[in-house]
């Protein structure tokens, strides 16, 4: 048996550790290992000239640019919502609930479609929206409401359970000491719900750069304005080159494991921080 | 919670699937896999009982007739990644033509398989406009015009968008003298498009349904179910003096025939596509049919048109695609600058 040094308290550690590395590799590592590979049969000038293409620079651009904004737009109103179903009770309270998770269950196309029906000149909102000047449907405009959309429930979702364990009292602790509503927020809620909220933001915007099926409908798809990444990737797969998508798809990967893994370090190192302060 | 609920149902759904799946296969009559492109769907649907039936009729055999679609290339990506499709039908050559580059999964010499270069029906390139023809549109030229929007779906993802091109490019090519003045044409009317949907369908949508755009070039084909789908008298279809006409190409998985001995049962399924019933089928799901008693028939929904070929005119699509449709050729360019 292992000596006392290595011993741990829970037992089954090297079985538990064993199975994840193994189940990872197969769901994730593998997958992603055939795109750096098929990556690898282009030159680095073949490589370089997919990827820092007019077209392909420009939809980078576009997709991290509207995830990012959707991702911080889904932050302040998911946290609102989250909010107002924890703390308040209304009627059709449970209803609300519900129809946070639709976004996760509708197929993206059908949300593509319906979003684009409403935001079209001739749609229920488009007709209001454009005598106005406010162009939706067909813009990266367009791009941002459909990843708004998508990314609303996890942001929800990731704060909501620990906004219920957050106990009242510490609010009404904090106005007892005298604490203003707005710094009882800011000192007290917001605190606590960091690590949630990167969290559901972290969620929501990989969740937004990787998505095509409703983004399709209601980009308008113009090269250099509001043409997305997956985009040009299934441009090249229609184009039998494999290789040229999976340089796109690299890159992406790349971009995201980058962004997800800063963000990551960021809020363990304010956990850390607001620990020992 | 819900999203729990919704899992358990498609697991439902998915072993219920999987078990059909099962006792389907433990039947084993022989059976059709037909791999084809999207718009084909209703066409085929009439298609395959017609055939079913005739070839009880002929060999007294039950044959299951399988049918699978979605994008061209995608299906053709598929058919290369392993799908075990008897027969495949595209709508344009170079969805086959993969299939001989890739592992040879066709025959080289597949255009002369088959009569009319193995494309048993066409459709051609025409505009949908708006009631009455507000914007007066009659020709390639009038797409040119600063103000006038066009729609047209995505050249670089789908085969009714190179099409329309090819067609431009030609008419350009023609009236204009040279391959780069037409290009040039080509690039005036993509400055009109104001959206490039991701499928013919997708464009048909955007035009009628969402009221945006003064024409829509697509398919005569997709212009008949306009008028069944959103009623006849509310859009009309203008015939330009010269346009594309895009055959229908078919082909039989050499590799997959041999193995699944299903080789008499495609070739006669393909066959089928040219008999008069074949035909007729074909007119009915507004396609132009190639039997001339059957085109003469229709003769109302078919009227004559000045059409070219992008063999004869412009030297294939290899040559097409390689010159315009390429990452960084002259499609990329003209919308880059405009």
């Amino acid at each position: 048996m292992a000596g006392a040094s290595t011993r741990r308290v829970l037992p089954g550690f090297s079985m538990t550790l064993g199975f994840a590395i193994a189940y990872l590799s197969l769901i994730v590592l593998i997958p992603l290992s055939a795109v750096f590979l098929k990556t690898a049969s282009l030159t680095l000038e073949q490589f370089l000239g997919h990827v820092t293409a007019p077209r392909a620079l420009s939809a980078f651009r576009v997709t991290f640019g509207t995830a990012l904004a959707a991702a911080l737009v889904n932050v302040v109103f998911g946290l609102l919502l989250a909010y107002a179903l924890v703390r308040y009770t209304f009627p059709g309270k449970t209803l609300v609930d519900a129809l946070i998770d639709l976004p996760f269950a509708l197929p993206t196309a059908v949300a593509g479609i319906a979003l684009t029906a409403i935001y079209a000149k001739n749609g229920w909102l488009g007709q209001i929206l454009e005598p106005m000047g406010v162009k939706v449907a067909f813009t990266p405009t367009g791009i941002l409401v459909a990843l708004i959309f998508i990314g609303l429930p996890f942001v929800v979702r990731t704060v909501q359970p620990i906004l219920e364990d957050l106990d009242t009292e510490y609010e009404e602790a904090a106005a007892s000491l005298g604490a203003t509503r707005l710094e009882t927020v800011r000192r007290v809620v917001l605190p606590a719900l960091l690590p949630a909220l990167t969290t559901g933001f972290t969620l929501a915007f990989a969740r937004a750069v990787g998505e095509y099926g409703s983004v399709i409908f209601i980009a308008g798809n113009m090269p250099l304005v509001s043409e997305i990444a997956p985009l040009i990737i299934i441009t090249k797969l229609e184009q039998y080159d494999y290789a040229g998508a999976t340089a796109i798809a690299a890159v992406m990967l790349v971009a995201s494991f980058a962004l997800l893994l800063a963000i990551n370090l960021a809020q363990g190192w304010t956990a850390k921080r607001r620990g020992r302060g | 919670m819900s999203f729990k609920k919704v899992l358990s149902v498609t697991g439902l759904a998915a072993s219920c699937l999987m078990l059909m799946g099962v006792l389907a296969m433990a039947q084993t009559p022989r059976s059709l896999l037909n791999v084809s492109y999207d718009v084909a769907r209703e066409l085929y649907k009439d298609i395959n009982p017609a055939f079913a039936a005739a070839w009880k009729a002929r060999t007294g055999e039950s044959l299951t007739l399988n049918q699978s679609h979605g994008g061209s290339s995608k299906q053709a990506g598929a058919v290369i990644g392993g799908l075990e499709a008897d027969v495949i039908t595209m709508n344009q050559s170079p969805d086959i033509d993969i299939l001989v580059e890739r592992g040879g999964l066709v025959a080289k010499d597949w255009r002369a398989k088959f009569p009319h270069e193995a494309a048993p029906y066409s459709s051609v390139s025409i505009f949908v406009v708006r009631k009455g023809n507000p914007k007066g549109i009659k020709d390639w030229n009038d797409l040119t015009r600063p103000g006038t929007q066009v729609i047209i779906p995505n050249p670089k993802v789908t085969g009714n968008g190179r099409y329309t091109y090819v067609a431009a490019l030609g008419y350009g090519l023609k009236t204009l003298g040279s391959e780069e003045a037409g290009k040039e044409f080509v690039a005036k009317i993509f400055k009109n498009v104001p959206v490039l949907d991701g499928g013919g369908r997708g464009a048909t949508t955007t035009f009628a349904q969402r009221d945006i755009g003064d024409v829509l070039v697509t398919f005569e084909n997709e212009a008949v179910a306009i008028e069944t789908e959103f009623g006849a008298g509310k859009f009309e279809v203008v015939y330009p003096s010269l346009t594309i006409e895009a055959p229908a190409p078919v082909a039989i998985v050499e590799p997959v025939v041999e193995k699944k001995k299903t080789r008499d049962a495609a070739t006669a399924y393909l066959d089928f596509l040219y008999s008069p019933e074949g035909q007729a089928i074909i007119a009915k799901n507004n396609f132009r049919p190639r039997d001339a008693a059957v085109l003469a028939k229709n003769a109302a929904k078919f009227p004559a048109v000045n059409t070219f070929t992008v063999e004869a005119l412009l030297g294939g699509w290899a040559r097409v695609n390689a010159a315009h449709f390429a990452d960084g050729a002259a499609y990329d360019q003209m919308m880059t600058r405009r």
